[in-house]
């Protein structure tokens, strides 16, 4: 873990990063094969597709059977990127998932777009139970990550690794907050974003966004907040998490997921194994299916929005 | 005219009012499933102007399942032309805060089950259909699916356990336009011959041209009189039907332009107005 900090949200956005590095990753490396659902033209799979034709398996809707399919690629060596939006990924093909892909020593990427309550529509494509599902698979690596940048290293580092990974993705125009140049992603690292010390908060994936977005508000009303980010929920590096949390009274976890299960679970174990005295706020979707709409509506309503959450925040010290 | 051509030519204006209904709901956001509102116009028309029976309380006692969750902009537009949502309600169709969602949750009025998540509506109305027959109460069960969810596996587990339990007052409905999320429905991944498939899971089989309202009728009255087995209509529809200046989505799953092109398609509905 190297601290380092960031500046604020940028606005600055990368365009489908997820098809640049998967195209890129395809070029480098021959054993790569990659399945979709009937949703490549919704998941930045097409430019792969279209450049490697013969390595590219159309499966139509039928999330368990790709899977199924995956793992009998990986079972002659290959390494399969099967990509759908989340909840088709882990609540449709649970079972094919951890039997296929998590109980042997043949491995794959699961990637899993329309994370969280990025999409408009409701509990139907909602993932906010994925990461709490992928977690609980033994030997599964866990990733949400924050912006463009993190998501084209963190599918290098799952290429890289010897074991099946669940990488959230991120489509179309995608926020950069982290400079690309130099960049590497590390599997189980965490990083502080921000070190302001007046409060204490952890993020994930677009959470810690979210809750830049709410530090940047808090910074106007005078209160400089610590943001650390956990980008791999699995394996997590629950030492350097308890040493963030051992500063604060509280520290207020954010999450685009259900607080079951993911962000707030991992951050209250890793307290709960170091013996830590840190309460813990969650933030995210509460144990409601949350609503439809746009992304800043259904922020809003589940008070995660910029002023809102800051409110929040600035309770939690 | 006939008692048989008065119906015929209020099933039109039925479909006409529900397609007219369909672009008012999409127009308000400029987007919408209005390719497949208006492909299963004419259904919904004879379906619950028509096939579906009402109760001495007025309510429909026969059930419509829709497994294909984004297809209920066609069940909101039927619903609307009788009065169960009003024209203001469905104009908010997909905006935040509205319960018009695009792709709504059991509940709803007239939404029998959550689809959606595609391939599980068809497993909840064979659960339907065996609790109405436990029940002895007559009431038919009709289930719309998508030609996109028979790839999905779990659609022929249900239909394996219709024919199997021979539940004669089911009627699966296959919404079959030919298109699926990544394209055409033949080259992502074949399902044809669709009829062929159902026989041989234990339904009578048939496949209809969906906008003639004659053998959508006819085909109705097959199933009705089918005992002993499940029905399996498959509907050939074209996703946009009836309306020339959204010809261009005929093989697009969702549709977003200006709304001037919704504008357009309003005045081309009302000039082939019945
Ligand atoms: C289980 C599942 N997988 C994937 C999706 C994403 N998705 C939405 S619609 C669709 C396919 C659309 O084709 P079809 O089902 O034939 O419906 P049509 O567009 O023709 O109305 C897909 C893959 C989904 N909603 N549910
Ligand atoms: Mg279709």
């Amino acid at each position: 873990m190297s601290p380092e900090t960031t500046a604020p949200p940028s606005p600055r956005t990368r365009d489908a990063p997820f098809a640049d590095a998967l195209l890129a990753l395809g070029r480098r490396r021959d054993d790569i094969v990659v399945l979709s659902a009937d949703l490549s033209r919704y998941t930045d799979v097409l430019p792969f597709a279209q450049a490697f034709p013969d390595r590219f398996f159309q499966c139509g809707m039928a999330e368990a059977n790709m899977i199924g399919i995956a793992g009998g690629l990986a079972k002659r060596g290959l390494l399969p990127i099967a990509v759908t939006y989340g909840v088709f990924a882990t609540r449709r093909a649970y079972d094919q998932v951890a039997m296929a892909l998590c109980t042997g020593p043949s491995r794959a990427i699961v990637v899993a777009f329309l994370p969280g309550i990025t999409t408009p529509f409701r509990a139907t494509h909602q993932a906010i139970d994925d990461l709490a599902l992928m977690r609980a698979l033994p030997g599964m690596t866990v990733i949400d990550p924050l912006d463009a940048t993190e998501l084209a290293g963190a599918l290098d580092a799952a290429a890289a690794h010897d074991g099946t990974v669940y990488l959230r993705g991120l489509r179309g125009a995608v926020r950069e907050h982290v400079e690309p140049d130099g960049f590497a992603f590390e599997l189980g690292a965490v990083r502080t974003l921000l070190d302001g010390g007046d409060v204490g908060v952890i993020g994930t994936g677009l959470g810690t966004e979210w809750a830049l977005e709410a530090s940047e508000r808090l910074a106007q009303r005078g209160v400089h907040a610590s943001v650390l980010h956990v980008p791999t929920l699995k394996p997590v590096d629950q030492a350097a998490i308890a040493a963030f949390c051992a500063r604060f009274e509280v520290v207020t976890t954010v999450e685009n997921h259900t607080t079951i299960g993911g962000l707030a679970s991992v951050v209250a174990e890793a307290l709960a194994r170091t013996g830590a005295a840190t309460r813990v706020e969650a933030a995210g979707v509460p144990d409601v299916w949350a609503p439809a709409g746009s992304l800043d509506h259904i922020k809003r309503e589940l008070g995660l929005d910029p002023d809102a959450l800051a409110t929040r925040l600035e309770e939690n010290r | 005219m006939t008692a048989l051509e008065m119906d015929r030519a209020d099933l039109a204006r039925h479909a006409h009012g529900i397609r007219r209904r369909v672009l008012e709901m999409c127009r308000g956001r400029g987007q919408g499933y209005a390719g497949q509102g208006l492909a299963l116009a004419d259904l919904m028309a004879c379906l619950h102007h028509h096939e579906l029976r009402r109760g001495d309380d007025g309510r429909y006692r026969d059930a419509l399942v829709i497994s294909t969750g984004h297809s209920a902009i066609a069940l909101f537009a039927v619903l609307g032309e009788l009065g169960v949502y009003a024209a203001e309600e469905l104009a908010t169709y997909g905006m935040d805060g509205s319960r018009i969602e695009e792709s709504p949750l059991e509940g709803l009025p007239g939404f029998e089950i959550t689809g959606g998540s595609l391939g599980q509506g068809l497993s909840q109305a064979v659960g339907i259909a065996l609790a109405e027959r436990l029940a002895g109460s007559g009431n038919r069960v009709f289930c719309l699916v998508s030609d996109g969810e028979l790839q999905e596996g779990q659609t022929w587990e249900a239909a394996m356990a219709a024919g199997h339990h021979r539940l004669e007052d089911l009627v699966v409905l296959i919404d079959n336009n030919r298109t699926q999320a990544d394209g055409l429905t033949a080259s992502v991944m074949g399902v044809e011959p669709v009829p062929e498939k159902f026989a041989a899971f234990g339904f009578a089989a048939r496949r209809v041209d969906a906008h003639d309202v004659d053998a959508l009728l006819a085909a109705f009255a097959q199933a009705r009189a089918t005992r002993d087995r499940p029905s399996a209509i498959v509907l050939e529809t074209t996703l946009a039907k009836g309306v020339p200046c959204l010809e261009e989505y005929r093989n697009t799953h969702y549709i977003r332009v200006e709304d001037a092109v919704w504008a357009r398609a309003l005045d081309e509905l009302e000039a082939a107005a019945p």
